[in-house]
């Protein structure tokens, strides 16, 4: 018994341009630098989700798939805008149906007394409703060092509306790498409902200065030739530093930057300012930071 | 007798998939939902009792539906009702309350009354259910 080979009134092309979320992920791919493996798995939800839509079509029920998500990575990788950016694709592919995101941590979802927890939760997850419910720093939920913390029932009433209300919600929880590890090492139940664990990686110098690039051009600066070598000299010094935020950090510098770029026109305020002044910004601005300083004194 | 309080209440029983297009028309009004149940059915029985707390900024009917359900599953031979609160300033009351569960038989009210001085009558409406204690009717 051959099954009929019959060609499907609908095509994935036709789909693919209807559903808007190609604009979507056009955006992804200019908007976020790096972050291969993410924009990789991103692009494979998205397809599966467009199979499931035809495959729905032509009667072949799955039922819906799971598309809990764990983001995983150091600080400023980018955890928080991909979470927006997946909302928006799960809206575009008609997966959730209003695809708003509800950001959390421990104390939206956690109580203080007993008896305050489970409204407490229950409440956030009815606003999440119909959207991506993203819970930053999860691990935080879940503190073993102590026994009759209000936190293992947050994480029960979590497990239970993610496992029976598929269809309503997607949670995502985001957090340092070893921490979630071990917070999926101490509940199990959490690791097998989450279907997919998507790393971020850090960034190298080269995507970082890019970034910075693009936060410029949004904010309407720009760089001079001098200014230039000065931030790749800063990225590349910054990197070696502790407390180093990837994309965080940059985005602090360039504040700074603007910050004393304020300080410089307004200190020159008797000469005639051009709009070309008003957008540049100097390798003086950029070379006033202390990350420089700390150079000098190490070497 | 079939109780009939609130809107569409000389419809017949709104469906799952109607109710929640009502709670979606309240959301995107951006009016607060809230379910309360009761085993009174009195019509001057204006306060019903809270089933959880109303909810605010919700996007989606699926946490009021989940709320409706537990209401029903809790109180399942009880009235429940679904209110939307419009907090906007010059409203700030009701702008819509149906029924979502009723019990499955409704004995309805007696009309009763009284003789007052001289010729005077005077009319009350006391609800079969009610004879019995709280907790118990229905």
């Amino acid at each position: 018994m051959s099954a009929p080979a019959e060609s499907l009134p609908l095509d994935l092309e036709t789909l693919y341009r209807d559903s808007n979320v190609d604009a979507v992920l056009q955006a992804l791919e200019r908007e976020l630098v790096g972050l291969a493996p993410v924009k990789t798995r991103v692009r494979e939800i998205a397809a599966l989700l467009l199979v499931e839509k035809l495959r729905r079509s032509v009667g072949l029920e799955a039922g819906a798939p799971s598309l809990h998500m764990s983001f995983t990575g150091n600080p400023g990788t980018g955890k928080t805008t991909v979470a927006m950016r997946m909302a928006e694709i799960l809206h575009a592919l008609g997966y959730s149906r209003k695809g708003h995101l509800v950001a959390v941590t421990r104390d939206d979802l956690v109580g203080q007394y007993i008896g305050h927890t489970a409204p407490k939760t229950k409440e956030v997850l009815k606003r999440a409703m119909g959207g991506v419910l993203f819970i930053d720093e999860a691990y935080y939920l879940y503190r073993p060092e102590n026994e009759r913390d209000y936190g293992q029932e947050a994480i029960e009433i979590l497990l239970q509306v993610m496992e029976n209300q598929r269809e309503d919600l997607v949670v995502i929880l985001a957090g340092y790498k070893d921490r979630m590890q071990r917070f999926f090492e101490s509940n199990p139940g959490m690791a097998s409902r989450i279907a997919h664990h998507i790393d971020f990686p850090d960034y190298d110098e080269a995507e970082l200065f890019a970034i910075a690039g693009i936060m410029l051009e949004k904010t309407k600066y720009r760089l001079d030739a001098g200014a230039e070598a000065a931030l790749r000299e800063y990225i590349a010094l910054r990197k070696k530093q502790p407390h180093f935020a990837n994309a965080r950090s940059i985005r602090n510098a360039l504040d700074r930057a603007r910050l004393r770029q304020a300080k410089r026109l307004f200190e020159q305020r008797g000469a005639r300012l051009t709009r070309e002044a008003l957008m540049t910004i100097t390798a003086a601005d950029i070379r006033a930071s202390r990350v420089f300083e700390d150079k000098g004194e190490e070497t | 007798m079939r109780l009939t309080q609130g809107t569409f209440s000389f419809l017949p029983d709104l469906t799952d998939a109607q109710i929640r297009a009502q709670i979606e028309y309240c959301l995107a009004q951006g009016w607060a939902v809230s379910v309360e149940h009761t085993d009174d059915p009195h019509p001057r029985n204006a306060y019903w009792d809270m089933f959880g707390m109303p909810m605010f900024d919700l996007r989606d009917a699926a946490g009021v539906m989940a709320e409706v359900d537990d209401c029903r599953k809790t109180f399942p031979r009880h009235y429940v009702k679904v209110n939307a609160f419009d907090a906007t300033r010059g409203w700030e009351s009701l702008r819509l309350s149906f029924i979502v569960n009723r019990p499955p038989s409704e004995p309805g009210f007696a009309l009763e009354r009284e003789e007052g001085a001289g010729r005077l009558q005077r009319y009350a409406l006391r609800s079969y259910a009610a004879d019995r204690p709280e907790g118990e009717r229905y």
